[in-house]
């Protein structure tokens, strides 16, 4: 039966991290991490879950102890944002390497330098390459979502993978919207137990973990590590499958709205993507056919799946929220570009927006389609724009 | 699911010295995970030894202050007297050269 609330995405993903109740929580107990693991300490210190919570002094250390904690067989999480992640990194590729099927949750925002606190997707984009399969989140009511669902994609024996769970800094973590959340009993039962492959502390089978990999073996495990990671494609959406019959709420790789028929069509994460549908209904309404497709999932890389939906679109803005400094796009922007490669008549171009919390409205977004409009008329346009910078 | 522990890590680690067999990445356990506890004694680490220590059986008095400097398990002891080197372990270090008083153990270049 569900539960109506009014949560802030913060809150939301601190409830549902309650509801699965995890062995162990490992997280720094202050700024830059999220207010996640405070309101997850109140919850272990009213008694209200059985987990071990480990206060640790810094990020990396809040990794680590999720790396040993899962190795030892515990199901484990955390959560952090910005350069909280930055200093996880090494452990990032650890987790991912070592195929601990650790979830955090990770709230977008800016990375420093200039020091800047606000939302944009520097931090995930960042750490696109570190082997955690990434699942993007529009609203609390998806961060909820997801997060649930994270704790299965990664535990399946094919995948094997750490999970981070995003969503926009402040504009999703601490803004209250209506969700529905489930029963505790339902979410543990979708859950079900952790059951490791293997684990440190399992007496019956000693293992080794992290032992020295060399020239000879390496390259084997790098490339059943990519296999876990292409194989989690299906299992996020037999996940999902099984989450919708419980819920109702349907979830794939990505989110089409009004994109059958586009024309224009602009590519978008998280938080923008709200935006940008009132955008698409205003301009349907003025017989302009605009569409969106909204990524749920950035690692793995949906390519057929997004060249199949976005295929017959004639005029494509993807939209960044982090630089990316390829010199060529934002890094949306070149892996949806390798997707649609060789499709002619496709008019791309890339749009980097909101860095450090620089806020983007309906009229940006529609500035982003009638620019398109302009280009499929007569050809001209940039091929990278910094939306709403001050030129 | 079970796979991996079909195979011993002994399989592996006969696999790693003969070099030519190569071990598909579809065999691996994720992770590189090792399944089989104390298997280090099965890593050859005598064919690292530049330095051969030759135990001098009529100068030994059995005071027995090599065996527990030597840092791997290459002085075994059975009866509480030492025996010869297990070459497959001793990395030829001369620890146990330096340590003895009796200049019981010659220390010779590797051929």
């Amino acid at each position: 039966m569900a539960i109506r609330e009014k949560l802030s995405g913060n809150e939301a993903v601190a409830v549902a991290m309650k509801q699965i109740e995890p062995d162990v929580v490992a997280a720094f107990p202050i700024t830059p991490s999220t207010e996640v693991p405070q309101y997850f300490s109140q919850f272990v210190a009213n008694g209200q879950v059985d987990t071990e919570f480990v206060a640790v002094e810094s990020e990396h250390s809040a990794m680590s102890a999720c790396i040993g904690s899962q190795a030892a067989g515990g199901r484990t999480m955390t959560a952090t944002s910005s350069n909280g992640m930055a200093l996880m990194w090494e452990m990032l590729y650890i987790a991912s390497s070592l195929r601990l099927p650790i979830v955090m949750a990770l709230v977008n925002r800016a990375l420093s330098g200039p020091i800047n606190i606000h939302n944009d997707h520097s931090d995930s984009m960042g750490a696109r390459d570190s082997g955690w399969i990434q699942l993007y989140s529009e609203t609390n009511q998806e961060a909820y979502d997801n997060f649930i669902q994270a704790v299965r994609i990664g535990e399946h024996t094919d995948v094997l993978l750490p999970v981070m769970v995003c969503y926009d800094g402040f504009i999703t973590s601490h803004a209250v919207e209506n969700i529905e959340i489930l029963e505790d009993g339902e979410v543990k039962d979708f859950v079900g137990e952790y059951e490791p492959l293997h684990y440190l502390l399992d007496r019956e089978r000693a293992i080794s973990l992290g032992a020295l990999d060399l020239p000879s073996i390496y390259f084997e495990h790098k490339r059943g590590q990519a296999q876990a990671m292409i194989n989690a494609k299906q299992v996020i959406l037999d996940v999902a499958a099984e989450y919708e019959r419980l819920t109702g709420r349907r979830y794939g790789l990505f989110e089409e709205y009004m994109l059958s028929d586009a024309e224009v069509a602009v590519v978008v994460l998280n938080s923008t993507a709200g935006t940008t549908k009132a955008v698409v209904d205003k301009l349907r309404s003025r017989g302009i056919k605009a569409g969106l497709l909204k990524p749920r999932v950035f690692r793995p890389f949906p390519y057929d799946e997004i060249r199949e939906a976005l295929g017959h679109v004639k005029g494509i803005a993807v939209l960044d929220k982090a630089e990316g400094f390829s010199g060529a796009g934002g890094p949306l922007f070149t892996e949806v570009g390798s997707a649609l490669q060789g499709i002619a008549n496709v008019e791309m171009t890339s749009y980097i927006y909101g860095l450090g919390g620089r806020d983007v409205t309906v009229d940006h977004i529609e500035s982003v389609f009638m620019d398109l409009k302009d280009r499929l008329a007569d050809g001209k346009g940039n091929k990278i724009t910094y939306l709403g910078i001050h030129e | 699911m079970t796979r991996w522990h079909d195979q011993s890590s002994a399989t592996y680690m006969k696999l790693d010295r003969e070099g030519d067999k190569k071990r598909s990445w579809k065999g691996e356990p994720p992770g590189g995970v090792i399944l089989n506890s104390g298997n280090s004694k099965e890593f050859s680490t005598g064919d690292w030894r530049a330095m051969r220590p030759i135990w001098l059986i009529e100068k030994c008095t059995q005071c027995l202050l090599c065996w527990p400097v030597c840092p791997d398990m290459a002085i075994p002891v059975e009866g509480g007297e030492r025996t010869d080197y297990n070459y497959y372990h001793c990395k030829g270090c001369g620890i146990c050269v330096e340590v003895c008083p009796f200049d019981a153990i010659d220390f010779i270049r590797e051929e």
